[in-house]
């Protein structure tokens, strides 16, 4: 046993040597002069549901982009539980792809780690990009008066996704706008099998997110303004007990979605009726996967507090998506800038984020019939009006973290049937800002 | 001179490849650990300020949150690893002995044992998460909905009963390990001890306690360690289990010391729990094994 384990040691580094090998032999476009010939290697992230579907949806892109301009692109897609892993080994070994999608909450922590070519007035105006992208989107491409690390391509808002038969059935005339009126009609729609709402519960970013925006809603924040973490203040523990509360008090919520965990689970539930409520971040691709039409559901803002809690902020969701980032040590910088100058265009804006349903980050695309749709109309109002950037911090990627793991207790201790108090959820807070602090 | 030296020269590659397998990795490991190693300075390791012994005392500091979770870690690892050698070992050694005398389907039954083993560790832990999920799992459906030995479907991939869900999967995968080896050591028992001991009217547990295990002694001893050194260090069977947030009663350390480094970008940190927890498994190897030969010899 011992012996074969160095043995496949022995093959893996050896593998390596010989991949680092190729990649370095392929290495000559760099500079000016001609890119055309020069292959990219791009890692995408899943955006369509499945990786297969992924890579269905961008190899036309991509092969336009070849014929265009002579450069060919390698694409990997990689998952979103193991990406920012990925982006983190290829920094520390300088051995990675030209390109990457980054989910845009971890621009500050990536910046920091000097990974990305910073896009500087010149890059912009090389891709044409100056003036075009939407002011929100651009604002989570890194922390604030740093050059940004990257470009929007596709930008998200959060919704509330409500099943319009169940609606019907239990007599509710109009998606509740207060979480008064969310939990109300979330009990009448709990019956049989069926759920008042479905929730990603053991998910890292998910419970990241939510716990973010609850919080917001409650006044709260977690770093204060220099950047020192603030976890448990009365205004994080109101937030996040708002929302486990779904589960543990308001008994909304299936306690089997404490063990839903690979982003897709609480859709699939949303999707396949056993859920009426959903609140996600543009959803419809991988409900229409699940073979849920257009027509079966209706999609408005997530809901407010009645009674705004002094110091509330009117945020309702996180400002999503993602951004195209390009690894500072490409030997193809060039050919990097040309795809980024590409994936920004009117038209392979229009292409992606109508099979993703996300929306375009940059305006000139909105003129497009497909994004004209109620759906669509929604949320770009809310990216526009009450959508907040996650904390623009170094530490961001460990908050989404140990946040994300503090929710996933509180959601365990809810299945289990424990109380879930003001107390258990600051004890939760307070251990994950040491956890944090430790870090820096 | 030239003769004297070719052995050495035809060594070398391996050598060279053990320090670059071993060594090298394990002396990094260490290196890192005295680093303030975060993301800040993951693309230049070097530049990464010195941290002297802060990650260990981190580590250590068991009223902090870090150090709190890695000693209920520590527990939690230790009370997993004891448990699963120990079911590993009497499963597999019961089943080998089962196996001993010849009989019809012999060979085919000992092949459908090795099974687990032989399947991809990342395989079969799927597998089990897939039948410990409490809606749609075939765990619940056999217990719930099939035999109603519980009013309500109980969640086996979070709280309590996680541990014992790992636990399952361990031993699942550990005992026909312990099935095999102890196989091969029976074969090296002369038949006529048995033989002797059947003329001397000894019975079948008797036999068991007085032959087949004393001459298991040697294979036991390093079965035992070696069982204990793979458990005590899984991180696929949590991992893939749980996912990279465990429930904080099926913590692993091999889990903890991941999340410390990769989750929340701190090699340093990481680093640090790795090389308390090889000191620990080597004081335990170098006691177990003084105390064992030393048992050996006086039996001798």
């Amino acid at each position: 046993m011992r012996s074969s384990r160095s043995a496949l040691l022995t093959l893996a580094v050896a593998t390596a040597l010989l991949a680092s090998a190729c990649s370095s032999s392929g290495g000559s476009g760099s500079g000016g002069g001609s890119v055309a010939g020069t292959t990219l290697t791009y890692w995408a992230s899943d955006q369509g549901g499945s990786i297969a579907q992924d890579v269905k949806v961008l190899t036309p892109e991509l092969d336009a982009f070849t014929k265009q301009t002579g450069i060919k692109v390698k694409l990997e897609v990689i998952g979103w539980n193991d990406l920012l892993n990925r982006i983190l080994a290829a920094a520390s070994s300088g051995q990675g792809p030209d390109l990457v999608n980054i989910g845009n909450t971890w621009s500050a922590s990536l910046q920091a780690t000097g990974a990305f070519l910073p896009i500087s007035d010149d890059v912009m105006k090389q891709i044409d990009g100056t003036g075009r992208f939407l002011p929100g989107a651009l604002a989570a491409t890194g922390a604030p008066g740093q050059p940004p690390v990257g470009v929007p391509i596709y930008s998200m808002a959060y919704g509330l996704y409500y099943n319009k038969a169940m609606f019907q059935a239990a007599g509710i005339t109009q998606p509740p706008t207060t979480w008064d009126e969310f939990i109300a009609d979330g009990k009448k729609l709990t019956k049989g099998g069926q759920w008042g709402v479905s929730v990603e519960a053991a998910q890292t970013p998910e419970n990241a997110h939510h716990a973010f925006t609850f919080s917001k809603q409650q006044g709260g924040s977690f770093y204060d303004s220099s950047g020192k973490p603030t976890f448990d203040t009365p205004q994080n523990v109101a937030g996040i007990k708002q929302y486990v509360d779904f589960m543990a008090a308001d008994k909304i919520a299936n306690p089997s979605d404490a063990e839903y965990s690979n982003g897709t689970e609480a859709v699939k539930d949303f999707a396949t009726g056993k859920a009426a409520m959903l609140l996600w971040q543009s959803a419809d691709a991988t409900l229409a996967q699940y073979g849920m039409q257009p027509s079966q559901y209706g999609v408005a803002p997530v809901p407010f507090n009645a009674a705004a809690p002094s110091g509330a902020s009117h945020v309702d969701s996180i400002v999503a998506g993602i951004n195209l980032s390009i690894f500072a040590n490409t030997k193809h910088k060039d050919a990097a800038i040309q795809f980024m100058k590409f994936m920004t265009s009117q038209q392979a804006q229009l292409d992606l984020n109508k099979q993703y349903s996300s929306l375009p980050s940059v305006s000139d695309a909105y003129g497009d019939p497909a994004f004209q749709t109620q759906t669509v109309k929604t949320l770009q109002s809310v990216l526009a009006n009450s959508a907040a950037p996650m904390p623009a911090v170094a530490t961001e990627s460990q908050f989404e973290t140990v946040i994300g793991a503090a929710v996933q207790n509180l959601f365990a201790d809810a299945a289990a049937g424990k109380p879930v108090t003001d107390q258990s959820v600051a004890a939760q807070l307070d251990q994950a800002q040491q956890k944090l602090q430790a870090g820096g | 001179m030239r003769r004297a030296g070719l052995p050495y020269l035809l060594l070398l590659p391996a050598v060279l490849f053990e320090l670059l397998v071993h060594v090298v990795p394990m002396l990094t490991g260490i290196y890192m650990s005295f680093k303030h190693l975060t993301e800040f300075f993951i693309r230049n390791w070097s530049a990464a300020p010195a941290a002297g012994i802060d990650n260990y005392r981190f580590a250590l500091d068991f009223n902090g949150a870090i150090g709190r979770q890695l000693l209920q870690s520590f527990w939690t690892t230790c009370a997993f690893t004891v448990l699963t050698v120990g079911l590993s070992w009497l499963l597999g050694t019961g089943a080998a002995v089962l196996m001993q005398d010849p009989f019809r389907g012999r060979g085919l039954l000992r092949t459908y044992f090795l099974v687990p083993y032989a399947l991809p560790a990342y395989t079969a832990a799927i597998t089990w998460e897939f039948m410990f999920q409490r809606d749609t799992g075939l765990v619940n459906t056999l217990l719930v909905h099939d035999l109603h030995l519980f009013p309500t479907a109980p969640f086996w991939l979070i709280g309590g009963n996680s541990f014992w869900a790992l636990l399952i999967t361990a031993v699942w995968r550990t005992w026909p390990f312990a099935f095999l080896v102890v196989t091969a050591g029976l074969q090296n028992i002369p038949g006529d001890l048995y033989e002797a001991a059947a003329l001397d009217g000894a019975g079948t547990w008797q036999r068991i306690r007085s032959i087949t295990l004393p001459q298991l002694r040697s294979v036991n001893q390093v079965l035992v360690l070696v069982l204990f050194l793979w458990n005590f260090n899984d991180f696929n069977t949590p991992y893939t289990l749980f996912g990279n947030v465990p429930p904080p009663q099926a913590n692993l350390i091999s889990v903890q010391i991941y999340d410390t480094s990769f989750q929340n970008w701190n090699f340093g940190s990481g680093s640090a729990m790795s090389v308390l927890l090889l000191l620990f498994l080597l004081v335990v190897t170098a006691v177990y094994l003084l105390l064992t030969n030393r048992r050996g010899k006086a039996d001798a």
